[in-house]
């Protein structure tokens, strides 16, 4: 569904907030402002997070519920979509904000307890398990008893900038952005700077790319800037397709306009006339409300022809990747964008001397880009101010796997690992032990315990081998396997290969032939097998160097990261692996083996019947046995087991 | 701008704007490669020429590199042997183990790289793809099976060949070259020309081979089996058995061919003569009456399945008359044989070609007379060359036999059917001579020699000034399709090879064949043109023979079933 904003504030809002602060020393303006932000309201607003984690936990019923029950009830309430705050795994959440009092904020708000909790709210009693928080307002009344929302742990080590909105306004609507301070910067920019201005402040603000190159961002522009062309290009790539993240998502679900507003500035301080954004088509929603957020830009001039009457046009585009990692890398994505194979090109020459159609071109990642409104508004110098001496600003990390809240966090630099493992994320899930944080996508590396006290940064975290990657962070609690980890990020990279350079499409194979043959079960082996496995394990590391250094592009040149890191910290689990035939986590379901109790087993032939290798023998009624040799390991006996007398080593 | 990088200890002169492999092959050090491919941009996919650089954290493919001014260079350092030796194990990983079977054993760019890198075991085992042969085509044999990715021959096809025929499908592992839906080779807009088995260092991509149905004829007592050869075979042949160019390599190729079983030799060039006649009478009656203008030659089998296949608007203009291989047949399967006393169904023509496509066009059903075909079996000159080798023969041991039959003699025209542009000069010759009644002042025409792919020339016939054409590399000859489609219309004949260069660097051809051997296929058609005493077509006394005793006035009567062919021209609305 597209949302449109209503045009009655637009003139307002573009005339007297957006082109001139100062006209909110006025009051009735201050007030009309207010209303638009909501922080005075008359009739009750409740938001429902409804990004796509939101909507995959049920907040589409559950505005559906609310919806109804304001009906049935008669109540003059708003109902506001937002995106989310980043507390994915208690979703849905929504938001309730009575005229005068602090908007409070419930997690778990299933369908099922909208009922009671709008009666609750509504009679000013906000009790019960599902409160997360109130947003504290100097204008508001507190709910007595209830956590201010940035004192919870989740929230109160991040630093929230690009993040600022995500979750508080509407996504559908530019009056909120506006009303927020947005376009401001686009106003200030091409109104008062020269495009070498722009880029020099982006410089000395030291932004480094956020898509895991880490380049540095008006370097890159300059460059661009610098290369003269009658046509250049500006590429929003917010093509994410690690496995376990989704930081712009969230950024576009939550904040579109920020995102266009720092397309709009960068393609200004290059000399561009378009802009392509590029979304993975899998991002349904984000691709909606990216949609309605250009048309609405468009609409009120901040796209398009002449912005703010600057003589300067600007068109952005939206384009669908059909789904491949390798797109991500800006010479592929570059080749997706001209209708082409996606398939990386060597560099030199880089996309900013010959890019898109072979004009110069700046590939930005979509976080990058969310940056430049900030530091356009509060100078070079505000945003140095965050983070480390050599790493600046925040960075956006999804954190998902094992840990006791998932979701997505913006934290300055230079805070530790094991902040965001223990302090934000709350440590692993049912009282596990934690066993290592991977770090940085399917390519990135395994950081072990013991180096959970880096802090976030680009050469903190080189110094251990890693990189901040795009910001996946995935918590691994002590039933991973990592042998079968590395097993699952090969195979997904070698699967997302594109198949150009030989190294990528026929290394990556044989690494994970090589892992699978150490995870298969040894049946029947003959000894020429047994040698050749072995032969393989000895050749793995070689070969993750010659990949390493000789691949194409950054996928295959990182392809060997999850197996060398996790072969550097983990080398015992491995070897375990190959010469115990074991998986201590159990996880490699071939290496199992399952044994009988006799303790236990009562004979009631159960598992005999089930067994699909006729592996068990025994006699009803009295304790059963498993053949050894021929057990496959699947399983089958241990789940149907009603007695727990089936056990694994 | 000149500045000094140093390659292995050692300083070296360079350009700016130069790669380093530019750089090596200037100081002769040799780097292996795959993909690369001269002439091409690099696209660095193979990664077999990396070198090392002082403070660069990877290897860098040195065929698309730039050289800067800093450089200092490893070419052959321990890291980077290795590297080289471990892409190539990991392209023999899944590589089918058939070598000594395989049509490229010895002549593989892979196995070559295999003992480069002193390979001797097999390091890492792949499944083998089970992927199916694709022999639907009448002309090339793909398996995907040999290929290593290399790309060279979607690069061919796309921009010299401009068909578009194959292209990489699949991502990762899986990725291979494929084909349109996965059809055969035989659905796609491929005009079977061969350039991309020429580029193809594995056995990946080969010739439909017809090497044992003619084995089968030669040893057939029923079967009368003779042979017609292409102006550029003996050439060829004298390349590859290293015959110095003194030595008459045309009457030494007669006897080699007698020798292997064949009862008459035939010269294709003699058909090419009466191609001349035919078309030169045709061209004037379109001349005359101004239509299907500009007339484009129909000699390149290739060409011709490319404007049937995608410009059907211009099958009009294409010239009705056959090839000179399916003249010959044709002649002497209802002519020249009967004074032999055979049969036509018992005579087997084969026919010698530099070209995969003109095993396509003799399987044509156009091509047949009733049930049998004008010629039974072509094979290409590599064929020709393994068969010689096969059965033995030694042209040191030979002695040159000199044309037994009449119908051999040739005019020089004829011959430089060979070369792109030589079509066209012969042609103009035999125009000039009906126009005008005269000679042509000189008969050399300079403006259509060359390795240029466009080669126009203005040519005054008597009243008339006729400006022609010749093209070469099929993908250029779009831009003057458009240019005729946008109401050009000075031009008047216009001949199209679909091959860079024609015929001499046909698809058929010896592999691995650089530029120097090009240009000494192209001196001998030239040298020819040059030595012998009939230069025009319209001299050939074997044709005035044929006009007077056999055939009606070129271009009319039955030399119009016999010589010509009806093209189906689709109503244009």
């Amino acid at each position: 569904m597209v949302v449109f904003s209503s045009h009655e504030n637009k003139e307002f809002l573009v005339e007297k907030i957006l082109k001139s602060y100062s006209n909110i020393f006025d009051k009735a303006n201050a007030d009309r402002l207010s209303q638009i932000k909501r922080d005075k309201v008359k009739h009750a607003v409740v938001y429902v997070g409804m990004g796509t984690c939101g909507m995959i936990a049920g907040a589409g019923k559950t505005y559906a519920a609310i919806e109804k029950y304001l009906q049935d009830n008669q109540v003059d309430a708003e109902i506001v979509k937002v995106g989310c705050v980043g507390l994915c795994s208690v979703e849905p959440l929504i938001d309730v904000q009575l005229p005068g009092k602090a908007r409070v904020s419930f997690h778990h708000a299933t369908e099922d307890k909208v009922e009671s909790l709008l009666n609750s709210v509504f009679h000013h009693l906000v009790v019960g398990e599902t409160v997360l928080g109130q947003y504290q307002h100097a204008g508001h009344e507190d709910w007595p008893g209830i956590p201010g929302i940035d004192q919870l742990p989740f929230f109160a080590k991040q630093h929230r900038n690009i993040l600022r909105n995500s979750g508080i306004i509407s996504p559908y609507s530019i009056d909120d952005y506006i009303a927020f301070g947005g376009y401001k910067s686009l106003y200030k920019t091409v109104l008062n700077y020269t495009a070498d201005k722009v880029c020099e402040i982006v410089d000395q603000s030291e932004l480094r790319g956020r898509g895991g190159g880490g380049f540095p961002t008006g370097k890159k522009w300059a460059l661009a800037l610098g290369t003269g062309s009658d046509q250049k290009y500006l590429v929003c790539n917010a093509d994410e397709s690690d496995p376990g993240a989704f930081m712009n998502r969230a950024i576009i679900e939550g904040d579109p306009h920020r995102v266009v507003e720092g397309i709009a500035i960068a393609a200004y301080a290059i000399g561009a006339n378009n802009a392509y954004i590029y979304v993975r088509s899998d991002y349904g929603q984000s691709l909606l409300i990216l949609t309605s957020a250009l048309n609405q830009a468009k609409e009120y001039g901040f796209v398009g022809e002449n912005i703010f009457g600057s003589g300067f046009n600007l068109n952005i585009h939206i384009r669908q990747g059909a789904g491949a990692f390798v797109c991500g890398e800006e010479t592929a994505l570059i080749a997706s964008l001209e209708g082409k194979r996606g398939i990386p090109q060597s560099k030199p020459p880089y996309p900013a001397e010959k890019g898109l159609f072979g004009h110069p071109t700046v590939v930005n990642n979509i976080e990058t880009l969310a940056n430049i409104p900030a530091i356009l508004e509060n100078g070079p110098s505000w945003f140095k101010s965050i983070g480390t001496r050599q790493s600046h600003g925040t960075k956006i990390f999804s954190i998902a796997g094992k840990a006791q809240q998932t979701g997505f966090i913006e934290i300055p630099m230079g805070i530790t690992i094991s902040e965001i493992v223990y302090a934000i994320a709350g440590g692993v899930k049912d009282n596990k032990k934690l066993k290592a944080v991977q770090f940085g996508g399917p390519s990135g590396v395994c950081i072990p315990v013991q180096d959970l006290d880096t802090s976030i940064g680009y050469e903190s975290l080189q110094q251990i081998g890693s990189s901040i990657g795009l910001g996946g962070i995935i918590i691994l609690d002590e039933e991973t396997c990592m042998v079968n980890l590395s097993k699952y990020f090969l195979e997904f990279l070698q699967k997302e290969s594109c198949g150009k350079c030989i190294p990528c499409r026929e290394g990556t194979r044989r690494m994970l032939q090589i892992l699978e043959e150490i995870t298969r079960r040894p049946r029947e082996e003959s000894t020429h097998e047994t040698l050749e496995r072995f032969k393989g394990v000895m050749e793995l590391e070689n070969l993750a160097e010659v990949i390493r250094d000789t691949s194409l592009c950054g996928l295959g040149r990182n392809a060997p990261n999850p197996v060398l890191s996790s072969l550097k910290w983990f080398r015992e689990e491995y070897e375990e692996h190959i010469f115990d035939r074991k998986c201590k986590a159990g996880v490699c379901h071939d290496l199992r083996t399952f044994y009988i109790d006799v303790e236990n087993c009562n004979g009631c032939n159960v598992c005999q019947k089930k067994c699909p290798e006729n592996a068990i023998i025994g006699a009803i009624k009295l304790p059963h046995f498993i053949v050894e040799s021929k057990c496959t390991g699947c399983g089958i006996c241990f789940d149907s087991c009603k007695f727990n007398a089936i056990y694994f080593k | 701008m000149q500045f000094n990088i140093e390659i292995n200890e050692q300083q070296v002169s360079a350009k700016r704007g130069e790669t380093i492999k530019n750089v090596l092959d200037r100081i002769g050090i040799h780097v292996p490669t795959l993909c690369y491919l001269n002439g091409f941009s690099p696209t660095g996919g193979c990664r077999m020429c990396v070198v090392e650089i002082e403070g660069v954290s990877e290897l860098v493919p040195s065929c698309s590199h730039l050289v800067t001014e800093w450089m200092k260079i490893k070419t052959h350092s321990p890291r980077v042997l290795k590297a080289r030796k471990v892409l190539v194990e990991l392209l023999l990983a899944s590589h089918p183990d058939d070598c000594l079977y395989c049509e490229r054993s010895r002549n593989c760019g892979l196995q070559d790289l295999a003992d480069e890198m002193n390979i001797r075991e097999r390091k890492y085992h792949g499944k083998r793809q089970l992927v199916q042969i694709d022999k639907a085509c009448t002309s090339i044999v793909r398996d995907p099976a040999k290929c290593v990715l290399c790309g060279r021959c979607i690069r061919v096809c796309d921009e010299i060949i401009g068909v578009y025929a194959i292209d990489v499908v699949g991502r990762g592992s899986e990725s291979r070259i494929g084909t349109s839906y996965n059809k055969g080779l035989n659905m796609q807009t491929c005009v079977k020309c061969g350039q991309c088995i020429m580029v193809c260092p594995t056995g990946a991509l080969s010739e439909k081979s017809s090497f044992q149905v003619v084995l089968d004829a030669l040893n057939n007592p029923e079967l009368f089996p003779v042979i017609q050869f292409s102006p550029t075979i003996p050439a060829s042949v004298a390349e590859e058995f290293n015959i110095k160019a003194s030595k008459d390599i045309l009457n030494l190729l007669r006897a080699a061919l007698k020798k292997m079983g064949f009862n008459q030799v035939f010269d294709s060039s003699m058909a090419a003569d009466l191609t001349i006649m035919e078309e030169a009478a045709e061209f004037i009656e379109r001349y005359n009456k101004q239509v299907n203008l500009p007339m484009f030659t129909s000699c390149c089998p290739a060409w011709v399945r490319y404007v049937e296949e995608t410009k059907p608007q211009l099958i009009k203009n294409l010239s009705t008359t056959c090839s000179p291989q399916q003249m010959m047949g044709r002649l002497i399967k209802n002519y020249i044989t009967s004074s032999a006393s055979q049969k036509p169904e018992n005579v087997f023509v084969v026919s010698v070609m530099p070209c995969t496509a003109k095993k396509h066009e003799a399987t044509t059903d156009r091509m047949k007379d009733g049930t049998s075909f004008n010629v039974d079996a072509v094979i290409t000159t590599r064929e020709l060359v393994k068969m010689i080798r096969m059965l033995g023969i030694d042209f040191n041991s030979l002695e040159p036999e000199s044309n037994d039959t009449a119908f051999s003699m040739r005019s020089s025209s004829g011959n430089l059917f060979g070369i792109s542009g030589g079509h066209l000069e012969g042609l103009m010759r035999t125009i000039h001579f009906m126009m005008t009644g005269q000679e042509m002042s000189t008969l050399k025409i300079s403006e259509l020699r060359g390795l240029k792919n466009k080669k126009e020339a203005r040519i005054k016939a008597g009243k008339n000034i006729l400006n022609v054409m010749a093209v070469n590399g099929l993908a250029h000859v779009n831009a003057v399709i458009d240019d005729i489609e946008a109401n050009r219309t000075d031009c008047q004949i216009i001949e199209v090879m679909a091959c860079p260069f024609g015929c001499i660097n046909g698809g058929g051809q010896s592999l691995g064949s650089d530029e120097k051997n090009l240009k000494t296929r192209m001196k001998s058609l030239y040298d020819v043109d040059d030595e012998e005493m009939i230069k025009v077509a319209h001299k050939n006394p074997i044709i005035t023979d044929l006009y007077e005793k056999f055939l009606a006035k070129p271009g009319s009567g039955h030399n119009k079933e016999l010589l010509h062919l009806s093209r189906i021209i689709p109503e244009t609305k």
